[in-house]
């Protein structure tokens, strides 16, 4: 059914609908409104799961953790700082297989302190054996939910997947969703049965110590599965469109790249001003387009390399930065191209919309323009010089 | 596409004026999307809202820089921030204050301005100086982008009893104040 939602209401009811046995969050914005509205719902006997309450993100992920051990689904959400508190969970989550599900509202880190919009939390943890989808629209955070239950659970993979929505601009905008039904939903995600839990009629170990002679292979198998869940997103996403009716391609998307001369290279919902760009400059008759990243864990390199190999010119927007080298979402992008026969003849890089600097058309424009000329690297788009010259002698 | 900017301060219902509006446009089967944008992120600074309108889904996800509405919840605000900035040519403001309490604006020849005692009116009707209703009832009148009946039918969405009840008369009186405006 169609309803006018807030993205938090729409992750919360959604999340409603997959039945998780447990929900343990801590309230951090902007993600604060999807876990009051979740703890809602359990309190009025909407969901049946315990909902648990932490004193830290930390205790958040170990109880989603813990939940999953016993095999129990689970569900969690965080943002910014909260995410790094978690983290040293959120790789165990991984390394144990144990495959949660979390929403995080990307935001920006400190310090400074901003609770603004970008993607420098979640870009930090893309190491950490989470699968990493990027939402550009509300229906599509959404549905990648639907879709991350059914990835992380299936018995050939059993990994842990995060669905980033962008901070305010989806967290708090309002938009027509097309909320799927309970038998839908059911149709689609049937009870999660855990091949292996703690269990005291079956004892097993879970995350134990493992001396040199098996850790290199409990990381390598690690590292083989997101190859596998490469070839298996599209074929969840081909199920969801025959259930749900809305077509995703869960890896990328393309948009107006046939005969593209330059195409940018982005992820979330700014690849939703991008497009309002391409079509005012499409109708001027400029060549050009976008390739929207979805799923940046696993990398889709291959996917990646056959939309893009006869574009001319390419320009890569990060939304965060790796301090002191090239910027994330950029150097992952040529390392596609690297000893490739067919790549672009220039990949420039351009960073833009940090803490919350509003990115407008007038942004995406300059981004087109500058790649006229040489390869830029880490350009920022709408830096203010004039606030880098404070003196303090 | 149209596009509207709501000014005031963090805690004065600038967000439910925003998801009023986008309700009512939902209903009449058009695509909004409401957003808000906080300042400082503390109760009383001045923040904005937005609604961006459009027979198909928005994409566009940047403030709004050119609005073709502007309301103005607070007009003290109006001290310290150009709240017409990029307001179009035919634009239309609804400022949200009483005659002397609000320095006339500087507005283009095709531009509109309505004064509306909104607060004066939420306290009548709802008992708290909250005049996000009325100024929806006569944002409906300045614009005609809405009738009165689909604001209502966002009101009734959204509030119970005798709140709904007194948003309701709080947006008809603030509709029936622009409507005698524009005819007087």
């Amino acid at each position: 059914m169609k309803e006018l939602l807030e993205g938090s209401m729409a992750v919360a009811e959604i999340v409603r609908l997959c039945k998780p046995g447990v929900v343990s969050a801590y309230p951090i914005t902007p993600q604060t409104h999807i876990v009051e509205e979740l703890a809602q719902i359990v309190a009025d006997g909407r969901l049946d799961a315990q909902f648990v309450n932490v004193e830290s993100e930390h205790s958040a992920a170990s109880v989603v953790l813990g939940a999953l051990a016993a095999g129990v689904r689970a569900y969690t959400a965080t943002s910014s700082q909260g995410l790094f508190y978690m983290s040293e969970v959120l790789y165990n989550i991984a390394g144990m297989r144990l495959p949660v599900i979390m929403t995080t509202a990307a935001r920006s880190i400190s310090a400074p302190i901003n609770i603004w919009n970008d993607h420098q939390d979640v870009v930090s943890l893309r190491d950490s054996g989470w699968i990493q989808f990027h939402a550009e629209d509300i229906q599509e955070v959404v549905d990648l939910h639907l879709i991350a239950y059914r990835l992380g659970e299936d018995k050939s993979i059993m990994l842990p997947v995060m669905v980033c929505m962008d901070g305010f601009i989806l967290t708090h905008g309002l938009e027509t969703v097309d909320m799927p039904s309970a038998e839908q939903v059911d149709k689609f995600l049937p009870p999660y049965k855990a091949p292996y839990k703690l269990d005291v009629e079956n004892p097993l170990t879970l995350g134990p110590l493992v001396d040199p002679e098996y850790y290199t292979e409990a990381r390598y198998a690690l590292n083989k599965t997101h190859e596998e869940a490469l070839a298996l997103i599209p074929k969840l996403t081909a199920e969801f469109a025959k259930t749900f009716g809305r077509t995703y391609n869960g890896l990328v998307e393309g948009y107006q790249l046939k005969d593209a001369e330059k195409v940018i290279v982005a992820m979330g919902s700014v690849c939703g001003t991008i497009k309002e760009v391409i079509d005012e400059l499409r109708a001027k008759g400029k060549k050009v387009g976008l390739l929207k990243i979805t799923s940046l864990r696993p990398f889709p390199a291959n996917a990646i390399y056959d939309a893009l190999k006869n574009t001319p010119k390419l320009a890569v927007i990060d939304r965060a930065l790796s301090l002191g080298s090239f910027a994330p979402l950029s150097a992952e992008v040529k390392a596609v191209f690297f000893g490739k026969p067919k790549k672009p003849q220039n990949i420039s890089s351009f960073v833009v919309g940090l803490g919350g600097r509003d990115i407008t058309k007038d942004s995406i424009k300059e981004i087109f323009r500058l790649m006229n000329g040489k390869d830029k690297q880490a350009e920022f788009i709408d830096l203010k010089p004039e606030l880098l010259k404070e003196n303090y002698e | 596409m149209k596009e509207i900017r709501i000014h005031a301060r963090a805690g004065q219902g600038a967000i439910t004026t925003a998801a009023l509006l986008g309700y009512a446009y939902f209903l009449k089967g058009l695509c909004p999307y409401a957003f808000p944008s906080f300042g400082a992120a503390r109760m009383g600074a001045p923040m904005n809202a937005f609604v961006r309108v459009d027979s198909k889904p928005v994409r566009l996800r940047s403030q709004i820089y050119e609005p073709d509405y502007v309301i103005i919840v607070d007009h003290t605000i109006m001290r310290g921030y150009n709240c017409f900035s990029g307001l179009k040519e035919d634009g239309v403001a609804i400022i949200n204050g009483k005659d002397g309490q609000v320095q006339a604006p500087k507005i283009k020849p095709k531009q509109k301005v309505f004064l509306v005692p909104a607060n004066d009116i939420a306290l009548k009707h709802i008992g708290r100086p909250l005049g996000n209703t009325a100024l929806l009832g006569a944002f409906c009148a300045a614009t005609a982008e809405l009738g009165l009946d689909d604001l209502i039918a966002a009101i009734k969405h959204r509030f119970n009893a005798k709140l709904q009840e007194g948003n309701i008369q709080a947006a008809r009186e603030g509709f029936d104040l622009v409507k005698n405006q524009i005819k007087g």
